[in-house]
């Protein structure tokens, strides 16, 4: 049990003052932006709620959301089976462990704008390997011309920029389980589909549960990779939520848009943070 | 079936070092091989890619402003989130679970958000185009991470410990630094890596926040390839080169590496 300690804010004042100055400064000039309008030479008038109904009613706001969901959407349809697979096939114990999950992790520690222009390099349609075999082949691959050749690259890059993080996870959650209980499975007979079902899935339940939760929100704010290596285009086929933000906010300083949209976007990782730690508390709980 | 289940792993791992290979296949090419041919390893082995990083000043300057705010901030980082994650993990206090949810919110909030309010900021405050400034900038998400992951490792320390200590006499910091924390040794160097891997790989920030002076190498990158375009040869090396760092320390974090990933919670 934790002893109730109202000293203990002293030993936190240090981390809530460093991450106040970085957070709390930056939201109050977001939603200060947000309902003024400006002409220039910082002279600002009261608007209300005009940008939030402008950015919720435009046509620019839905489709980047659209295109947001549909990113995050089917990395996770692919990441969290293939990750699960992968993490299962990997061997328990011996001296290949080590080599694995060194091997596997390695995509999780490289600069995101680096994973853009590997991916670039590899993807190019004249000298890169993977574009220049693709067309070898008889595909007509351009993924700087042909949106469904953007999307599918950039799902490629992210499926192997961040499965390592679901194989790990799930590898953590499956090494906690006991020897015991495969014995006790094998001694009642059961199918390796019953031990995954009965077994391996509920232990990684709560493993695959903050992997699930960790892609949702880092696949939502996904900017470098994408930006390296497409840019948002063709068009604005790859323009996502990101993305476009930083277009109305560096690209154009639109500053009342660009504020009234940041505000939309943190609301819904808020919301999505809240999830995350009420899954996570709830388990501790338990 | 279940004795060719080896192919798997091995078969991702591959898929995994093909962009790597081929990266690297790039950075020992010379231009003219790059454009002019389609050649699976260097047909011509050069290290004028790597020369040329390692002499240009706008090159390994990067470098070297990147590594300079990086371990700025991971000292700064996990300094101020040890003890903190330490009271997180032992006691209870007035909105300690609202304060420590609105840290998460911070460790997840997009940076695209912050871009221009950061910018505003730091320029006000006169550090724009500062180390210090970026340094300053990613505690944003790292001391949450870091406060995080800390805690997860407190926790699983048995709270006899403490007692014990206070029994017999210890001052609060005398056990503190002399005892609790090489006791989460380990801990302290899973946060530490995590807060360097998350700086090192972070862009936009660093890249809003600086111009000239404080450039770090991921922004020399993206400028070289926007603008000369078919410097591949060099762009690949300093790619690279940015590999570094994370594949020469990972072999000693590969068994926390999940639990951080997972902010302590694994």
């Amino acid at each position: 049990m934790k002893t109730p300690n109202q000293k203990a804010w002293w030993l936190v004042v240090p981390v809530v003052l460093l991450v106040a100055f970085n957070a709390l400064i930056p939201l109050m000039t977001v939603i200060n932006y947000s309902v003024q309008e400006t002409f220039g030479e910082n002279v600002f008038f009261f608007e209300g709620v005009k940008w939030f109904q402008a950015v919720l009613h435009s046509e620019r706001f839905h489709n980047s959301l659209q295109r947001q969901l549909l990113f995050t959407g089917i990395i996770l349809a692919i990441e969290v089976p293939l990750g699960v697979a992968i993490a299962l096939a990997m061997p328990r114990r011996g001296p290949w462990v080590s080599v694995c999950l060194v091997l596997v992790a390695m995509p999780l520690l490289i600069p995101w704008n680096v994973v853009g222009a590997m991916w670039n390099l590899l993807a190019l349609p004249d000298i890169g390997l993977l574009g220049r075999t693709l067309n070898a082949v008889g595909i007509d691959y351009n993924y700087t011309r042909q949106p469904f050749a953007a999307w599918a690259t950039l799902i490629a890059m992210d499926v192997w920029h961040w499965t390592s993080l679901v194989v790990l996870l799930a590898y953590a959650g499956l090494s906690a389980i006991p020897d015991a209980y495969y014995q006790a499975a094998k001694i009642d007979g059961a199918s390796s589909g019953a031990v995954f079902r009965y077994i391996q899935l509920p232990k990684m339940k709560r493993v695959l549960t903050i992997a699930v939760l960790l892609r949702f929100m880092d696949s939502f704010m996904i900017y470098t990779e994408p930006i390296v290596l497409t840019g948002g285009g063709p068009g604005n086929a790859t323009t996502l939520l990101s993305i476009d933000l930083v277009k109305v906010a560096l690209g154009q300083f639109d500053l009342g848009p660009a504020a009234a949209m940041s505000l939309i976007y943190f609301l819904i990782v808020l919301l999505l943070s809240w999830i995350f730690y009420t899954v996570m508390t709830k388990d501790e709980a338990e | 079936m279940k004795r060719f289940v080896w192919l798997v792993p091995v078969l991702y791992i591959l898929f995994v070092l093909l962009p790597i290979y081929w990266l690297l296949n790039m950075s020992f090419k010379n231009t003219n091989e790059i454009l002019g041919s389609f050649t699976l390893w260097p047909r011509v082995f050069t290290l004028e890619n790597y020369r040329k990083i390692f002499t240009d000043p706008t090159w390994y300057g990067g470098y070297l402003n990147s590594l300079a705010y990086v371990l700025m901030n991971t000292v700064l980082s996990v300094t101020v989130a040890l003890p903190a994650a330490y009271a997180f993990s032992r006691y209870r206090f007035l909105g300690d679970k609202h304060l420590f949810f609105w840290l998460l919110t911070n460790r997840m909030a997009p940076p695209a958000v912050f871009a221009l309010p950061f910018f505003q900021l730091y320029s006000a405050i006169h550090l724009f185009d500062t180390r210090v400034a970026v340094a300053l900038a990613h505690c944003l998400f790292n001391i949450p991470l870091a406060v995080w992951i800390l805690e997860g490792f407190m926790s699983g320390v048995p709270k006899e410990l403490d007692e014990t200590a206070f029994v017999d006499g210890y001052p609060f910091w005398r056990f503190f630094i002399r005892i609790f924390i090489p006791t989460i040794a380990a801990g302290v160097g899973v946060a530490a890596f995590f807060c360097f891997m998350f700086s090192w790989v972070e862009l936009l920030l660093a890249k809003t926040l600086t111009a000239v002076d404080a450039k770090p190498i991921a922004a020399t990158m993206t400028r070289t390839a926007s603008t000369s375009g078919y410097e591949l040869g060099l762009l690949a090396a300093a790619g690279a080169l940015t590999i570094i760092p994370g594949a020469f320390v990972i072999y000693f974090v590969r068994n926390y590496i999940a639990k951080g990933f997972a902010l302590g919670r694994v």
